[in-house]
């Protein structure tokens, strides 16, 4: 037999993921629109214990960097400036979980300025950029997800639980928003929404797209676990004993999709990140200058970005981890359930 | 024959549903190409009601969807506001391209799924299965978006692919021969990219079909009968295991539509990515419809090659069809 519970170990993963993410002010050195513009396209810097004349340092420490005579992107490292790195410095104001006041930062370096990962065009911190445009592309992404389920949800168990031609629209209605390749149907429903808006109101717009993409499969996967569920035993006594549809969805029947809800919900998380990513990366989500991983992916599109400065590549691998562990937790969970349908049909055959 | 009926009709239900829902998002849409129009003050607003005039936009939303449907049946798919040009010819030059790409990318990710899959399955949780299950979930866990990036940034780096689009800038004076190796060469890199997005999830399908059926009694009775194992493989337990897999073939044309039109954009394959893309930012209407009915009469028609395989394939269906 397969063991059971592997779910919880992908769940911590990605809970330390999200919390990283979450926890952006903290980890990222600089605000994510705080700009440079004596050190643009600056390439990461080293880390480094011993310094050139090889006397080994207890302190990490880097070399401050500037721009070498006459030229406007080679940058030099001046070996007699050594600034070395410090632990929990304050540095700009940020909130903690969006609800903290707080001015603490993991590692920094007040003498000077530290990028771990690059600059981009205007001299802001690759990292924090990274970090904090984590936030809104989860965040989009599990709202998206919540939104979908919840349509799915309602969908779903109301063509279930009602049947009859209400059952058959929806499942038509169902069938087409399936059919539809999803980028198409992403694009068309952005198409006529308005382009230029506020990255407060874009997030929000770019939510509801998402979320009114998704609602087929999960409403599908509802009903077809409501359709079953209402025809139980015990769901019947409880209607002959005169319980009313509220009760009967709430009390016996919406429970029983839990398991259902729990698998789309780590499929869909990673999906809805990814649509958030390409939108912001086509132009048609968050603007400028809040980061997002799609909107950081973006300047790539310049050819000279392309060519010539390698870490602008990094966001794109940001977001590997995350779809490995929804990934993780996706088929785990997939297959606790069946090993679970297997036990409840062992025991059964046992009694 | 009423099968096949049947499946016509689901898809031209699909088609008409599509273009009433498109056309419902048109109208709920604030602002058009019009508005902006509006904005300029070297337009005067009567021009403007007038081109609203001609193009029917002030008209009620059924009339103009009946009036555009109308149009699309003797072949005309309205206006491009912003090319100045009729949309039909714009999206059939588009739409050749994306199919050639996506087509050919189809051909290349089956061909290479099922001889994987159908190895990974024979060597369940041996070495060939595990290298493959691991190769596929590494690849699974790359999103289309940033496979995309990596393959621009490796036609970027390594110089040997040209860096986007679809010709060379000196292809006028080539022969046809030349032309067509060209064509290939700029090819090669975005169905790179396709094959790999759609391969992991095609390769994991065809195991889990094989491995179901490869237990089965028929296939040891006929292995006893001394048939040859290459077509007790690819013929005799490849049908039946072909069910699922040709209604995975069926959505697997709308993944690739969607993946198409990313690695479009991203390679500037002039597809009808691009082009959708820039309708939607100039508010161009009847191309973004056009653009999206487009995607979906391709998907129709591929999910409709599924169901005639299906029916030929699978004796099961065409007892109950013709029942």
């Amino acid at each position: 037999m397969m063991h059971r519970g592997g779910w919880k170990r992908w769940l911590i993963a990605l809970a330390v993921l999200h919390g990283i993410i979450g926890c952006a002010g903290f980890f990222a050195p600089y605000d994510p629109a705080e700009q440079d513009r004596e050190r643009p396209y600056l390439p990461p810097m080293k880390i480094r214990m011993v310094d050139t004349a090889g006397h080994f340092h207890f302190r990490p420490f880097f070399y401050g960097v500037h721009l070498g005579d006459g030229t406007f992107d080679q940058f030099e490292e001046s070996t007699d400036q050594v600034v070395p790195l410090q632990f929990l410095v304050s540095g700009a104001r940020y909130r903690l979980l969006g609800l903290m006041p707080c001015q603490k930062h993991l590692f920094g370096a007040p003498a000077s300025r530290i990028y771990l990962l690059g600059s981009d065009a205007y001299g802001r911190d690759q990292l924090s950029r990274i970090l904090y445009g984590g936030q809104i592309s989860l965040l989009s992404g599990l709202l998206g997800a919540g939104l979908t389920l919840f349509f799915g949800l309602l969908i779903g168990a109301a063509a279930g639980f009602f049947g009859g031609w209400k059952d058959g629209l929806l499942m038509r209605v169902a069938e087409l928003f399936m059919a539809l390749p999803w980028l198409y149907l992403l694009l068309a429903l952005r198409a006529f929404l308005p382009l230029s808006v506020s990255p407060l109101r874009a997030f929000f717009l770019i939510i509801v797209v998402i979320g009114a993409v998704g609602w087929a499969r999960p409403a599908r996967l509802v009903r077809g676990v409501v359709l079953s569920a209402k025809e139980r035993d015990y769901v019947r006594a409880a209607r002959g004993f005169g319980a009313k549809n509220g009760y009967l969805l709430r009390r016996h029947i919406l429970p029983e999709t839990s398991s259902v809800i729990l698998t789309q919900a780590a499929i869909l998380v990673p999906q809805f990140v990814l649509a958030e990513m390409t939108l912001s990366f086509l132009g048609l989500g968050v603007p400028e200058p809040v980061p997002t991983w799609g909107s950081l992916l973006a300047s790539l599109q310049q050819y000279s970005v392309l060519v010539s400065y390698w870490w602008m590549y990094l966001p794109a691998l940001a977001i590997v981890p995350f779809f490995l562990g929804y990934l993780g937790l996706a088929s785990a969970l997939q297959q606790d359930a069946s090993t679970g349908k297997i036990e409840k049909a062992a025991s059964g055959v046992r009694q | 024959m009423r099968y096949f009926l049947r499946r016509l009709m689901h898809g031209t239900f699909l088609l008409v549903g599509v273009s009433i829902l498109t056309f419902l998002f048109s109208t709920l849409a604030p602002g058009n190409y019009f508005d902006e129009m509006r904005l300029n003050p070297q337009i005067s607003p009567e021009t403007v009601a007038a081109l609203r005039a001609q193009y029917q936009l002030d008209r009620p939303l059924p009339a103009r969807y009946g009036r555009w449907v109308n149009a699309l049946l003797h072949g005309d798919m309205g206006f491009s506001f912003a090319y100045n040009s009729p949309v039909a010819p714009l999206l059939w030059v588009r739409a050749r391209n994306t199919l050639l790409l996506t087509v050919t990318a189809t051909l290349i990710a089956w061909a290479l799924a099922l001889p994987l899959g159908i190895w990974s399955a024979t060597t369940l949780g041996r070495l060939p299965d595990r290298a493959i299950s691991g190769a596929t979930a590494a690849l699974l866990v790359i999103p289309d978006l940033v496979l995309a990036i990596g393959v621009l940034i490796l036609a970027v780096r390594s110089g040997w692919f040209p860096a986007g689009g679809m010709t060379s800038a000196a292809v006028e004076g080539l022969s046809p021969v030349q032309r067509l190796r060209d064509l290939a060469w700029h090819m090669e890199l975005p169905v790179l990219a396709l094959v790999l997005s759609a391969l992991p999830i095609l390769v994991r399908h065809v195991r889990a079909a094989m491995a179901e059926v490869l237990d089965a009694p028929f296939l040891r009775a006929a292995a006893s009968h001394g048939i040859p194992r290459r077509t007790l493989l690819y013929w005799y337990a490849l049908r039946a295991a072909a069910n699922p897999l040709i209604s995975l073939f069926g959505f697997s044309v709308g993944a690739l539509l969607s993946g198409s039109l990313l690695v479009e954009v991203v390679m500037s394959w002039p597809g009808l990515g691009p082009l959708l893309l820039e309708a939607i930012l100039a508010r161009d209407l009847y191309v973004v419809i056009g653009g999206v009915l487009c995607s979906t009469v391709f998907l129709v028609t591929g999910n409709f090659f599924a169901d005639v395989l299906i029916y030929w394939a699978d004796p099961r269906i065409r007892g109950r069809a013709d029942a």
